[in-house]
């Protein structure tokens, strides 16, 4: 996937200016920066949740413009903050994009994938922990069989278990599926655990995109070591 | 001058609004100012409405009852626009939902011959009608707007899901005509045990025979029925899509996390 000089304005405010990556297939690709970097925006006109204003997303080669975004969406799926799951049972929830077009699966097989005990399917999704719903929305996104997965901060809400067992599944879906993996975080901790890249944004501007191991090495600019020492 | 002297009569029921004005004292609700709005402008407007009807009656042409209801339903539409504020073009979408509704009942009345055209028929049905329209096209706009400011995520959700705006937003249309159709609908069907309808109450005190007044408050329950759910669907239909791009995104930008 690549993004190129992608901008972002709403009401005069320019959120995003101008930026520009190469996103590897089965990466796990991570956005991080400062609150109000644009990170989430990004992440969004990657499915076009978001209009870019001006720019271009390739996906398989393809502008994104160009493919329906309904379509668009069930290729690249998205995994929020917080769950808001849907339906009487998780198996509906899971179910719901699936049931969009017409078709189902196998829910079990997917609430095994995420670490789930199959049992839960007729359960109301919202007698679930918080973390458990997490995982059922990880696994409702999964259920498109999305080529890309987009994540906007995945565990900020949870508990420092639950954030360990999202993590560790993040991590196995990214080898198993050989899914590519955007993922906005603040943690940086979390960063150098999961990613395979990192891209930094600081006011919206592309500061720059280095591999977890040079990010973390301190080979980067000015803005970069300071973000990382928490100075931003 | 004797139907001035009758008019007048009626402000002897002002005394009962003193109970109104004395509870909003005692218990320091601040209401007094309203309630004086409301009774001097609901004298103003009911006996200018009332001469407007004398004066129409006497004409004895169609074009102007249409044309009453007309403004009755520009009036109505504005109003329910101002609640509808933050919806884009609330007025037009409350013009053809209200309008809509009135058109459809009314002609249906007339074609099927259950009331006949007169303006002595139509005025009052009308505002019924136009009133009750009015009333849902508020409800369904002001709960659209906030419950679909109140869901952004579930409906984010849906969308990066693959679904459309339409059934993104459903669970919130879905309520919201829901909640702007009850009151009417639990009225019905408590009408005539609880109360008696507004319009049966006054043919009857009038001195009409009562299985008249029933046949046609059964009328004007079924007409409101049909009026208001067409107001609530139009108002949903046509409302939900101003919060929508063509490319099934939301408008308003979240706040950035």
């Amino acid at each position: 996937m690549r993004i190129s000089d992608i901008r972002y304005t709403v009401a005069q405010a320019e959120i995003l200016k101008g930026v520009t990556a190469m996103i590897g297939e089965g990466e796990v690709f991570s956005i991080v920066g400062p609150s109000g970097a644009g990170k989430s925006t990004l992440l969004r006109t990657i499915n076009r949740l978001a209009e870019p204003t001006a720019g271009e997303i390739f996906l398989d080669g393809t502008p994104t413009r160009e493919i329906n975004p309904l379509e668009l969406r069930r290729r690249v799926g998205m995994v929020f903050q917080l769950p808001a799951l849907f339906g009487e049972t998780v198996a509906d929830a899971v179910l719901y994009g699936l049931r969009l077009v017409g078709r189902s699966t196998d829910v079990k097989r997917l609430l095994e994938l995420v670490g789930l005990d199959a049992a839960l399917a007729s359960r109301d999704p919202q007698s679930l922990s918080v973390g458990q719903q997490q995982r059922a929305s990880i696994a409702r996104a999964l259920a498109l069989e999305p080529e890309v997965l987009l994540m906007d901060e995945p565990t900020s809400a949870l508990d420092r278990a639950a954030q360990q067992r999202i993590e560790d599944l993040i991590g196995d879906l990214g080898a198993q599926l050989n899914l590519t993996i955007v993922i906005v975080s603040h943690a940086l901790d979390q960063v150098e655990r999961l990613a395979d890249r990192v891209l930094l944004l600081v006011s919206g501007r592309l500061e720059g995109e280095w591999s977890k191991e040079d990010f973390f090495s301190g080979k980067v600019g000015e803005q970069a070591q300071q973000f990382i020492a928490g100075e931003l | 001058m004797q139907d001035l002297g009758t008019v007048a009569s009626a402000l002897l029921a002002l005394s009962l609004v003193a109970a109104a004005i004395a509870v909003s004292r005692y218990q320091r609700l601040d209401l007094e100012r309203d309630i004086a709005t409301a009774v001097v402008r609901s004298f103003i407007q009911l006996t200018a409405i009332g001469y407007a009807i004398d004066l129409i009656f006497g004409l004895e042409n169609l074009g102007y009852v249409i044309l009453l209801l007309a403004g009755m339903t520009a009036f109505a539409s504005w109003t329910s626009a101002a609640r509808g504020e933050g919806v884009a073009r609330a007025f037009p979408i409350s013009v053809a939902a209200i309008g809509t509704a009135a058109a459809t009942t009314l002609g249906v009345l007339l074609l099927l011959q259950v009331v006949p055209p007169t303006a002595r028929y139509l005025i009052p049905l009308g505002g019924m009608v136009i009133g009750n329209s009015m009333n849902t096209a508020s409800l369904t706009l002001g709960r659209i707007r906030d419950d679909v400011k109140a869901h952004r995520l579930s409906i984010e959700a849906a969308l990066a899901l693959g679904a459309t705006s339409r059934q993104a937003v459903s669970p919130i249309l879905k309520t919201a005509l829901r909640s702007a159709m009850t009151p009417l609908i639990d009225g019905t069907k408590t009408t005539g045990i609880i109360f008696l309808p507004g319009a049966m109450a006054g043919m009857i005190i009038g001195g009409a025979d009562p299985l008249e007044a029933v046949r046609l408050q059964i009328v004007v329950l079924y007409m409101l029925l049909g009026s208001v759910s067409i107001a609530a669907i139009l108002v949903g239909l046509l409302s939900y899509r101003c919060f929508f791009t063509p490319r099934h995104q939301l408008r308003t930008a979240p706040p950035e996390s």
